[in-house]
């Protein structure tokens, strides 16, 4: 359970304003030039020793992936912002830049102040309108202030920052497919090797971090990376924001300590499952692409990265999405592998074709119209695109579909059964 | 040198090679699709997975580039499995179509499928299907065999240069298209047939027409240009069903033009089959010795001065030796090979080759392009200067007519003037020239074919010297013929005797009444309507230009239909074997010409066989038997220092579809024609 002194996001529900006066309140923009002058390296390895890890999904460390960029290259270096929160059920960042975007402004400057990057581009989601504006507005006074642009913050460091809006694909959250995008081309996701930290957005070195990741950064540097990395287990340090969503009394957007345990999560924060922790059936515990929990495990599982691997399942971006039994879990996951064959980009065969494959195995599924031996023939075309793709899309789609199978098998042959036994009896 | 172990066998590579081709050098085979030597990596088709150690998941060996100490496994369970797993899902949404696909035979899917598959289906949903789409009267499509692997997309816009093909659409809903459902505007466009692994894009002209199998292939040389494209010819029976690329990694790499491809279906119409003499103005059919007789009635007792006789751009070297000894038995000095009026010198050989070499662009670092416009000309050779081009620190100036070529060419001005300011060190692109390394020009026939073609050629000569072009190991002055058998004649000499007639004299000459017999083989371009006075023998293999003022017609044979020898603009001699046989009565040329020299003149040409006549050719020419060299040219006097004129430099090429009587013969070429004017002109569907 976080401590209200250890919250780092305390405007998330907006209810002071998101201006440059009352951010700095907040304590946003405190003396940054001490931040700055105490160097690249030591602003490195502060956030090493916080163990913060990467907030966009993939749980990356952060510091390690700073330091991936080149000390000394001619070409300039620039850190990108994952604003594309495509992932379904996550809803984290679009809090953070309405209410809160100074941080997030400031955690640019500073970030990009330790990788040697002369700007930084947040690739903000099409859809978030309003909350570009909101950001853009919050640019604008930062640039008014002399936060960043020349000379930011008076420190001699020469920093620009600007918004770009997407246009509706999820793909375009993939941190290659967003420099694509940024770069004006079809957002498809490129082979790696090369890694953005050596060809990155306009074939120069980038850094892609997810705007939670960037925006708790000058809060971990004020306040030390040690008091980050006391908070959570050893490897799963410091505050989280949850998205919780669903079958739950009060669905909402909470930060709290890594590691809580998810019934806690659940009952202290979302007001509990709609008819109770008993109606609950499952929870998917990190967005749309990790595989779901049936309540036996959500009972005891802990809210963090190692814990929820250990089940085979993921943290995600921790977007909690609750569904009690009055679900219909196939139909559920049938809409998951929709999204997925959607939004694929259609570059690499086996996430093109296997995608729509999946999915229409799924749709016969949910009316039970296979047989039952097609379970484990959608099992093995899930492992035939695992692995296999360009960028993560693919196992993005695999992996709820294992979830569901390997925890709700029964029920799925029961509707197969079930509808043998109609057809029998129909005839 | 990285050292990578392969399924357990070590190999080097080069630094920047790639897992891929390692395993190719280690002789392991890695299935692909997307994947193309020459193109650039795409890694989309996931096909050449293999098993790396110390990565958790496969990795695309196209992509992966080669590491010290990698240890790759290509055979094991995971690889298998993954390779079948990527070869169905490329089924599940390919229709079952080979029975009527036309790349039956010569599938990659299929191949691969066969090798690399699971050997059955599991797919049971709807398969997608996709609306064809226009590309131009060369491309088929079918695309809803496509199978994304994006090649075409990657050659027109890396290669060819024409950023014409794209993919809309997301996912399963990806489609290949040009969009705007028009003619792919390159003359390298077919090309793109070959590089397509399935039956999405194949041949319009050669649609249903043939099976693989049951085509008879033959190595031959293409004429269609002076590159000298190496081809294959693909017949069945006896006649020519279509003409691919052969590798030659100097010439024409693995590409060759839509004009070479497809001006093959022109063999089969408006061909000469039988001699023909003309009585009292209308056409007779007559037998070879009948025609022989007629002419030797009419060369009998004429003056060696009052004949002439003209090589045309399609004669290989041995109808030009052959006829050139016929005509020198006779006494003639007026010869001539240059039959587009170009002022070519033939004193010195490296004065009209392409002397760079094709390969040799390669290495340049500036070109200055004089009165020649390489795209239609020679496009095998404008797609190496884009090649390097691309590669940067390339710098191509134009003077001439201002064209397109596909690549940033600086255009310098239209003709002799700004030439002479470049020559005189005052134009900008003097300073780039000096400032090069490995300088280059290429001179084109639209400098030559006027009446100060000499001085223009002194002055390019001087442009060569003076900028550094000629040096050791470097020699960057280029002639860019558009005639396949042009370089072959000037190396023989077929070029006026001592006293003799060039082609303009020849032309004056017949219009006067002083030449009265002329012998033309093969010449059916420009303005011959001089040739309506004298009594002219046509040899050659179409009803064109050349017959109409022709008094006896002798049909010869095509370049499918003998074994003949080429000398490419660059001087390399490539030789061709026969893949059918001519029709008709029509015959092989030389063996006209010795046949004929058993009639007219002093003594019958001295060779009975081909192999005779080539050691004859050699004797001439000793290169001329050296087949596939390139000997550089020693460096020489060529051109006449003069006034030059003021009007600029056009190219020869008015349409590049129909530049010889094969092309003009042909119905793809003309389809051809019309797309490209109606894109260039907006045809509204209610012109003309």
């Amino acid at each position: 359970m976080l401590a209200d002194k250890d919250r780092i996001f305390t405007n998330l529900y907006g209810t002071e304003h998101w201006g440059l006066e009352a951010a700095k309140k907040r304590g946003d923009w405190d003396n940054t030039k001490a931040l700055l002058e105490k160097g690249a390296d030591w602003i490195i390895s502060e956030v090493k020793e916080s163990g913060l890890r990467g907030r966009g999904g993939a749980g990356f460390p952060t510091g390690l992936k700073w330091s991936f960029m080149p000390k000394d290259d001619p070409r300039p270096s620039y850190l990108v912002v994952n604003a594309d929160e495509g992932e379904p059920g996550t809803c984290k960042d679009r809090d953070m830049m309405r209410h809160d975007p100074h941080k997030l402004i400031e955690g640019c400057l500073i970030a990009g102040f330790a990788m040697k990057a002369v700007a930084a581009y947040i690739y903000i989601r099409g859809e978030f309108y309003r909350e570009a504006e909101a950001l853009q507005a919050a640019i604008d006074e930062a640039y008014e202030a002399g936060l960043i642009g020349k000379n930011a913050c008076k420190s001699g460091y020469d920093f620009d920052v600007y918004v770009h809006r997407g246009a509706g694909a999820y793909i375009c959250g993939e941190e290659t497919a967003l420099i694509e995008s940024l770069e004006g081309k079809k957002g498809q996701p490129r082979l790696k090797p090369p890694f953005p930290a050596n060809v990155g957005v306009f074939g120069c070195p980038t850094t892609v971090n997810n705007v939670e990741s960037i925006a708790v950064v000058p809060t971990i540097l004020r306040r030390g990376g040690a008091w980050f990395a006391g908070l959570g287990r050893p490897n799963n340090t410091g505050t989280k924001v949850f998205c919780i969503s669903g079958h739950v009394n009060n669905p909402c957007n909470v930060e709290e300590e890594m590691g809580i345990p998810l019934k806690e999560l659940i009952e202290k924060h979302a007001g509990g499952v709609t008819g109770g922790w008993d109606n609950l059936l499952a929870i998917i515990p990190g967005g749309s692409s990790v595989p779901l929990l049936p309540k036996s495990i959500c009972d005891t599982v802990l809210m963090d990265f190692d814990s929820l691997k250990a089940e085979k399942s993921g943290l995600g971006t921790a977007a909690v999405i609750v569904m009690d039994k009055s679900t219909d879990v196939v139909k559920a996951i049938a809409r998951l592998s929709e999204f997925y064959k959607h939004e694929s980009c259609g570059q690499c065969t086996p996430c093109r074709e296997g995608t729509g494959w999946m999915w229409r195995v799924m749709e016969r599924l949910v009316k039970g119209e296979a047989e039952v031996e097609e379970i484990d023939m959608l099992l093995d075309v899930s492992y035939q695109i695992e692995g296999h793709t360009i960028c993560a899309l693919g196992d993005a789609a695999a992996w709820p579909i294992q979830g569901l199978i390997r925890h709700f098998r029964p029920e799925i042959e029961r509707r197969i059964v079930h509808r043998g036994e109609k057809r029998t009896v129909a005839a | 040198m990285p050292t990578l172990t392969i399924d357990g066998k070590e190999v080097s590579v080069e630094p920047g090679m790639t897992v891929l081709q390692a395993c190719e050098a280690a002789g392991v085979e890695i299935p692909r699709f997307c994947y193309h030597e020459r193109l650039s990596i795409a890694g989309n088709c996931r096909m050449c997975l293999v098993e790396m150690e110390k990565s958790p998941k496969p990795v695309a060996s196209c992509a992966m580039p080669a590491g010290d100490g990698m240890v790759i496994h290509t055979n094991t369970p995971k690889v298998k499995k993954a390779r079948e797993g990527v070869m169905e899902f490329l089924l599940i949404n390919h229709p079952l179509d080979c029975p009527i696909c036309d790349q039956g035979g010569e599938c990659d899917l299929q191949d691969q499928t066969m090798a690399y598959g699971r050997g059955s289906s599991r797919y049971d949903e709807n398969k997608r299907a996709v609306e064809e789409k226009y590309m131009g009267p060369l491309i088929k499509t079918f695309m809803t065999r496509c199978i994304h692997c994006t090649r075409c997309i990657r050659f027109a816009d890396e290669v060819a240069g024409v950023p014409d093909l794209g993919a809309t659409g997301r996912g399963e809903n990806m489609e290949i298209t040009t969009y705007l459902q028009k003619t792919l505007a390159s003359e390298m466009s077919a090309n793109v047939i070959d590089l397509c692994p399935v039956g999405a894009l194949t041949s319009k002209p050669y649609a249903f027409e043939a099976r693989p199998w049951e085509l008879s292939k033959t190595e031959s040389v293409d004429v269609m240009d002076a590159v000298g494209s190496n081809i294959r010819v693909d017949a069945r029976g006896q006649e020519v069903m279509r003409v691919l690329p052969r590798l030659h990694e100097d010439v024409n790499e693995e590409w060759i033009s839509d004009k070479t491809r497809y001006a093959c279906d022109g063999l089969r119409y408006r061909r000469l089959d039988r001699p023909y003499i003309k009585v009292r103005g209308k056409w007779q059919e007559a037998e070879w010795t009948e025609a022989f007789q007629h002419i030797a009635k009419k060369l009998k007792g004429m003056d060696g001065s009052k004949m002439a006789a003209l090589a045309g751009d399609l004669m290989e070297t041995e109808a030009v030796k052959a006829l050139k000894d016929l005509m020198t038995g006779l006494g003639s000095p007026n010869l001539d090979c240059r039959v587009d009026g170009a002022r070519i010198d033939p004193r010195s050989r490296a004065g009209y080759l392409f002397n760079t070499t094709i390969a040799g662009i390669e290495e340049a670092d500036a070109c200055l392009i004089i009165g020649a416009n390489p795209r239609h000309e020679a496009p095998i050779i404008n797609t190496r200067l884009r090649k390097r081009f691309g590669r940067g620190g390339f710098k191509v100036g134009v003077v001439g007519q201002p064209v397109n070529l596909t690549y940033g060419a600086e255009y310098l001005g239209a003709g002799p003037a700004t030439l002479t300011e470049i020559a005189e060190g005052k134009n900008a692109f003097s300073k780039i020239l000096k400032g090069a390394e490995r300088p280059m020009l290429i001179i084109g026939q639209g400098a030559l074919a006027r009446a100060d073609g000499p001085a223009i050629l002194a002055l390019a000569r001087q442009i060569a010297e003076d900028f550094g072009m000629v040096k050791e190991g470097w020699n960057g002055f280029n002639m860019l013929h558009t005639a396949a058998g042009r370089v072959g004649a000037l190396d023989l000499g077929f070029v006026p005797g001592k006293g003799g007639r060039d082609f303009t004299a020849i032309l004056e000459g017949a219009a006067s009444g002083d030449i009265e017999f002329v012998f033309n083989m093969g010449v059916d371009e420009g303005d011959l309507s001089a040739l309506d006075k004298p009594f002219v023998v046509y040899m050659g293999t179409h009803g064109d230009q050349g017959v109409t003022y022709a008094d006896v017609i002798l049909p010869g044979a095509a370049y499918t239909e003998l074994s003949g020898t080429w000398v490419s603009t660059e001087g390399r001699v490539q030789r061709s074997l026969r893949s059918v046989q001519p029709p008709g009565d029509a015959r092989e040329n030389w063996t006209i010409l010795r046949a004929l020299s058993e009639f007219v003149g002093e003594e019958k040409l001295p060779y009975d066989t081909l192999g005779a006549l080539r050691q004859a050719m050699a004797a001439d020419a000793a290169h001329l038997n050296v087949i596939d060299q390139v000997a550089p040219a020693e460096w020489g006097t060529f051109g006449k220092a003069g006034k030059v004129a003021d009007d600029g430099f056009t190219s020869p090429i008015g349409d590049f579809y129909k530049t010889n009587p094969i092309a003009r013969a042909s119905r793809t070429m003309e389809e051809c024609s019309v797309a490209m004017r109606a894109d260039s002109e907006g045809a509204t569907g209610t012109n003309g």
